[in-house]
Parts: structure tokens; sequence; C-alpha cells
């Protein structure tokens, strides 16, 4: 067993930063102000958007808790996508398009340090022992949507797991459950693109210890998405992922999404 | 960690051999049980397509149809497993008049996906099912099988007058809020690959399915198949060598199990097969699988092909 986990009462949480150097000063900012005592990442840095060796830096100098997505793997071991399973001839077009430049575009030392991180951490929110992973306790590239995911087998994710409280991202949609016993289950969302709502803003979690449970808020963050939009242009990164960024609605790799969840959105 | 017991031998006479060396027949453990299906309609179907991997038909009486109360039962004791989703095929689905209220049972605690021809789908019906679905916070996938994108290609393999039918039912499905998936097996060239992929969504977009979502299956070369096409040939079958380094995640038989109203087998493609049936409940069925049968090839090829979101990757 590792060392007695970290203890905290307040903490901020996030996934997908996507490159997404704007978006993610503004969150750690917002959640400093907001009393977080830590900040994490649950993974997925680069993708989509530009420059992705500008996240590493700043999750670095403001000792983020980063775990190892599957983008983060893929990079890490130089594979040949981004093991996100699309079939789909337009999503695995973009898809592809985003991985080569993500990856031409970090270099060795950070796909070095991808390639450390944890696949998962282990903290205590107040008295309740809280599992942090990236697509569930089982899978790094799990998908678990509000739509196709029951609560019995959040359940029995967290007697399986021995947690009261899981945190994960990898869908991009933040959502959280109450389960029995006041456990709870949260997909704490991305941070590097809007949620697919026609809003330009991006969401992050932030989780407190309230008497035996954890409270759950999520945050939505106005940060500066037309420099950021301006930059993917200037990479020469598609229009479609531009799109998205300035509309809120995802234009690509929407394949994946169950039934309710794409008929929220607009493609 | 799991995975390790892949490569146990099965026990001696229990499994088919394969190979000319006779060699262990792979088996593959269940991980996990993430997705129940109900083989709801038997195998009696309104079509007699001539791909059909387990050659439905009106006549065909091998397997009948599931009632209200084992479904129920059946969704009662999956919560113990922690299954993820609900998967109802046939046959066609809709013949069984129960259906609508299985669906709102398991809808009721988790995500349900019918596999239909959308024949059988007259307004009444679809406005129920928008009822089932707006009560739910969990997604009613609606799957629909096409296999051309046009009478001419279609027909020949459904039935004639399918194709029109077909999308009649797609088109009262996308009026009602739905987005159905629609479900290709690849019947032509795969060097045809984008030409039919737009044709399917240039034919959907003529009955108003803007933004449609499609799936193309691999042809499973048994039933009714396999004197369509072809067979599958000696050497198309999975080794105990083709299962080293190979995430056995990606086979169906490592995180499904099918419920009819004759046991409980392994998969949805095998139930023409004794050994595929694993037991009477799903605790005798939870014993692992070997990877007998052809069939099983496709699956290791291309993954658990019966989910909602996998299918065969086309190239551009």
């Amino acid at each position: 067993m590792s060392a007695e986990p970290e203890t905290y009462t307040r903490i901020a949480a996030f996934g997908g930063v996507y490159s997404n150097h704007y978006a993610l000063r503004a969150v750690i900012e917002d959640a400093r102000q907001r009393g977080a005592e830590a900040v994490f990442c649950l993974g997925d840095l680069g993708a989509f958007g530009p420059h992705p060796d500008r996240v590493f830096p700043i999750l670095v100098e403001n000792d983020v808790g980063t775990i190892r997505g599957n983008y983060d793997d893929s990079i890490a071991r130089g594979l040949d996508d981004c093991q996100c399973g699309y079939t789909d001839p337009r999503d695995n077009h973009f898809a592809h398009i985003s991985y080569r430049y993500t990856f031409d575009n970090t270099s060795q030392t950070w796909r070095d340090w991808l390639g450390e991180l944890p696949e998962q951490l282990h903290i205590r929110l107040g008295d309740r022992r809280t599992l942090l992973c990236h697509g569930s306790p089982r899978s790094v590239n799990e998908f678990l949507w509000e739509s196709t995911t029951p609560t019995h087998f959040l359940e029995k994710l967290c007697d399986d797991y021995d947690a009261d409280v899981v945190l994960c991202t990898h869908t991009g949609l933040h959502w959280s459950r109450k389960l029995s016993g006041g456990r709870l289950f949260a997909n704490v969302g991305a941070i590097g693109r809007p949620a697919n709502d026609g809003c330009t803003d991006v969401w992050y979690t932030m989780l407190s210890a309230a008497g035996g449970s954890v409270r759950v808020e999520f945050v939505p963050i106005a940060y500066n998405f037309e420099a950021f939009a301006q930059e993917m242009v200037d990479e020469g990164l598609p229009d479609q992922f531009v799109e998205t960024i300035v509309t809120g609605w995802w234009t690509t790799c929407n394949e994946v999404l169950p039934f309710k969840e794409r008929r929220r959105g607009k493609f | 960690m799991m995975a390790a017991d892949n490569l146990r031998p099965a026990p001696a006479g229990a499994t088919p051999k394969a190979g000319s060396a006779g060699e262990a027949t792979p088996r593959v453990p269940l991980l996990a049980l993430d997705y129940l299906w109900f083989q709801v309609a038997g195998t009696v179907c309104n079509l007699r397509c001539t791909h059909c991997f387990i050659s439905c038909a009106p006549d065909n009486h091998s397997f009948w149809f599931l009632d209200l109360d084992t479904v129920g039962a059946y969704l009662d004791e999956s919560k113990s497993w922690g299954v993820k989703e609900y998967y109802f095929t046939g046959g066609e689905p809709f013949m069984n008049k129960d259906l609508p209220t299985m669906l709102e049972r398991t809808l009721a605690i988790g995500p349900a996906s019918v596999l239909t021809n959308a024949t059988l789908l007259p307004e009444k019906t679809v406005r129920r099912l928008a009822e089932i679905d707006a009560g739910s916070p969990f997604s009613l996938e609606l799957r629909v099988s096409l296999d051309g994108p046009s009478a001419d290609t279609n027909d020949p393999i459904r039935g004639t007058g399918t194709f029109e039918r077909t999308l009649q039912g797609v088109q009262r499905l996308v009026e009602y809020g739905f987005l159905p998936i629609i479900t290709a097996a690849q019947v032509w060239c795969p060097q045809e690959d984008g030409k039919v992929y737009q044709q399917f969504v240039d034919a959907l977009h003529r009955v108003g399915y803007g933004r449609p979502r499609i799936k193309i299956l691999p042809s499973l070369h048994i039933g009714r198949e396999a004197d369509r096409s072809r067979s599958y040939s000696d050497e198309e079958r999975v080794t105990s060598a083709m299962m080293e380094d190979f995430d056995a995640s990606q086979l169906l038989c490592s995180s499904a199990r099918i419920v009819t109203d004759r046991g409980v087998y392994v998969c949805p493609i095998l139930i023409d097969h004794a050994d595929a049936r694993l037991g009477a409940d799903l605790e005798e069925a939870a014993r692992p699988y070997a990877l007998g049968h052809h069939a099983c090839y496709t699956c290791w090829m291309n993954g658990a092909i019966c989910t909602n979101f996998s299918g065969i990757g086309l190239e551009r």
C-alpha cells in the first residue's frame, strides 16, 4: 500500500485540458479564489487545441495533481492514435488530425513527463475515501455518460474499488449522482472546450467535505476564448475545432455520444 | 489481471478443438456483466433476410418470446451484477407486444437499446416510446437495420418493399425526436465503403434525418449468410496464439450474456449453437466461454461488434 492519502476539505477538479492554456489559467485562478486547497487534473492534456507544450508548465508551477488520460498515454508511448475508438469516418479523420498535430508538437521532455503520471490518485475529502481516475476506476478509456450509467453500476464501482467518492472525466460532459450512504460519483467535465451547450464557457468542479458526505458544485468559467480561437487559426487547426470554441457546440467526434447527450447538442 | 485466465486450457472434452493441430481453444472469462441482452422475440421476425446469422423468420420458432415477468426478474437481478446497459433483440423485438412495457421498466434503472427493422412502428408505438424516453434520465437507443442505401441494394437482402418501410419508420422516429442508429451489415465491397456511406447519409437526409448516426457491421458467415455469401474457412478460428497480447475486454463474451426462453447464452450471435448455452440463469452462465466457433474470429478481428458504439472503421 502507498502512503496514507492526503486529506482535504475543499478541492477543485477538472479534466480534458485539450491544450487550452487560456482556460487552464482561468480555472486555476478561480479555484484558488474559491478556496480550493488543492487542484486536480484528471488527464487528457493535449488534443484539439494549439501549442500542447504550453499547458504542462502551468500544471507544474501550480502544483496541480495530474493523472494520465488515454490521450496522454498515447502521446507518451508514441501510439498511432488517441485510443478513443472512433469508427465513424468523419470522426476518425478529425481525431487523426488532432492527434498528429498534438504528437508532433509535444516535446520529448513533456512526453516523458506524461509517461510518469499516475493512472489514479487516492485522497480523502473529510473522512471520505476519494478515488480520482480518468475514464473509470477500471479502465482509462471507459466513457461514463449520465444517460448510460445506472446508479447500481456506480454503487458497484464504489464497492469494488473501496471508494466513497469516485471522480472521473474522459467524456467532456460534467454530471454527478448521489449514491447510498452519502457516497458520490462525479464526472468533473472538461475545461478544454465548452460542454456542447451553445455557450463558450467551460466547466470545472468544486468538491467540499460537508458533514459525512461530499458536496459537488459545477462552475462555469468565462475565459479569453477569442485569443485561444485565434491561436488555433494561426496554427492551421481545422475550422471545425475553432467553431466549437466560438459557438459552444461540438462539431466532431460526436459518434460516441449516447442518444440523450447527442440530442442536446447541435450536430 | 483477469485476462490471464484467457489462456487457461479448456477441460478435456468440454469444448470443440481448434485447428488441425488440435490445440486447446482459448477461453474468455466473464470480466464483468456490463451488457445484458434479451432475445425478446426469440427467432421470430416479420422479415426473412438472406444474411440473417440466426435465420430468423415468421416461422422460425426455435426460440420463443420472453414474457414480462421473466424480463422483470432479470432486471431486478441485474442490479447486483452492476449491469451497465440493456439490449433487446430478436427476431423483431416489436413483435413482442410487451416490449414497450419492458423498455419502460428497464429505463427506470438504466439505458436500453432495441435492435429493430423499424417496419412495425405505427405512430401510436413511436409516441409511446417518446413518452417512455421523456420519463427517464437514461438513453433509449433505437438501432435500425438497413443493409443498403437504396431499394435496389437493400431489398434483395431484406425483402421487397423493406427499404421504403424502414425509412418510413426512421422518419417517424426522427419526427418524435429520436436519433436512430442505422445499422448496416457490410454486404458490399470494402473498396466501396466511402461511396456507400455517403449514399446512406444522402438517403437519410431525404427523409429528414439531418444528422444520421450510422454503424457498419461485418457480416457473420453463419446461418443464412453462409449460403448468401460464403461460409468461414478452416483457418478462420481463434487460436491461443492469437489471444496472446490481445485485450479480451474487446470481446462481447467478456462482458455480456443473453437471456432467451431456453436459458442464458454467451452472446446474441451464437444462440443456434448448443455449446453457447451456458446455463439456466446468470449465475450458471457466468463461467468462461471457449472461442470455438468460426464466428468468434469475426469478433476477434472487429471487437464487440454488437454494442452501440463499435463497428468497422471505414477508410475515407
